[in-house]
């Protein structure tokens, strides 16, 4: 009877399950002027923090020669959708470190398939 | 005065704090919240002017064993054929309140609406000069050791006394407390819950006394309405 969680259960949204080294695309809520478009932000999660409705997670993308992080939240409507595009292998749960890296030393290997 | 809030005449009721999370907006905000389930509550008696001097709601919340009530509170709320509570207060009602022996519940606030919410805050315990009357402290480092303690209470030799009401350390919270201004996010009827925006005084599962705001809003501050 746990009155918080329920309230909590019923905003919690079906997302993909994705991790710290995967590259997703993330269908943002755009409001501009009164309207709503969606736009697409690509890149590597580098965190993810949280849990329950307030779980947020970090996409790092190199856009234009700068590098671009933004925060979501996991539940928030202004996520529309997230697709996992590739799995990467990586060995820690949060990617901080490629913030100091970048061309060929920011890649992240993929991960490999198990049968 | 031009009251804009729907509902501003004086209304309120009794709930319990269930503690706070957060929502999303319709614009996708978070908005941080304070869960009370509040109501169940049962008009007991109406206090009016002419034969109690004042003019209120005396309102009951959550129910007692009988055996547990005193048999004058017995017969009390036996003449109103209400069973018994354990907690009465009483509230000012603008408008035709619901009449003695009536139940109601979160309905009569509506989203949008700003309220006020008293209860006892959370003790604090015997809090020191900085937490309790926001003194300021002094360096942590550098050879000081003047850091949180209680500075001057006075000057000396005259008047050779401590004036009254010097702010020392002591007993902090556990009293009384009001927050005003608060805006009703969400009114869930069929749970009777009311959703706060903000936090509002006491542990989980306090009880808190919900009513229309005294103040109103201008220019995003609470003034006297």
């Amino acid at each position: 009877m746990d009155l918080i969680a329920a309230i909590e259960q019923e905003q919690l949204k079906q997302r993909p399950s994705f991790a710290p080294g995967d590259t997703v695309r993330v269908h943002a809520v755009i409001s501009e002027g009164g309207r709503e478009r969606i736009q697409v932000y690509e890149g590597a999660v580098v965190a993810r923090r949280g849990r329950g409705l307030t779980e947020t997670f970090t996409v790092r993308r190199v856009a234009s020669g700068v590098g671009v992080e933004r925060t979501f939240p996991l539940h928030s409507p202004r996520v529309d959708r997230i697709e996992v595009t590739r799995r990467g292998r990586v060995r820690r749960a949060k990617l901080f470190y490629l913030r100091g890296l970048s061309g060929k030393a920011a890649r992240i290997r993929e991960q490999r398939r198990d049968s | 005065m031009a009251a804009a809030s729907a509902g501003a005449g004086r209304r309120g009721l009794l709930g319990r704090k269930l503690g706070m999370t957060r929502v999303f907006d319709e614009q996708g905000r978070q908005v941080p919240v304070t869960v009370i389930e509040a109501g169940p509550c049962v008009v007991v008696q109406r206090k009016t002017m002419e034969t109690d001097g004042y003019a209120a709601l005396q309102i009951g919340f959550l129910s007692r064993k009988a055996s547990r009530v005193t048999r004058p509170m017995q017969g009390h709320f036996r003449k109103v054929g209400v069973s018994p509570r354990q907690v009465l207060r009483e509230f000012a009602w603008d408008g035709e309140p619901p009449a003695v022996g009536e139940e109601f519940a979160v309905e009569i606030f509506e989203t949008g609406t700003r309220v006020d919410v008293t209860g006892i805050g959370k003790g604090k315990g015997f809090a020191g000069v900085i937490k309790r009357h926001h003194a300021r402290r002094g360096p942590m480092a550098h050879g000081s050791k003047y850091h949180r303690r209680v500075g001057s209470l006075n000057a000396g030799t005259t008047p050779a006394r401590v004036f009254k009401n010097r702010q020392m350390p002591g007993r902090m919270g556990g009293k009384r407390a009001t927050v005003s201004g608060l805006q009703v996010v969400r009114v869930d009827t069929e749970r009777h819950l009311l959703l706060l925006r903000g936090g509002v005084p006491g542990i989980r599962g306090a009880l808190v006394a919900i009513r229309t705001a005294k103040k109103q809003v201008r220019g995003g501050a609470m003034v006297r309405g």
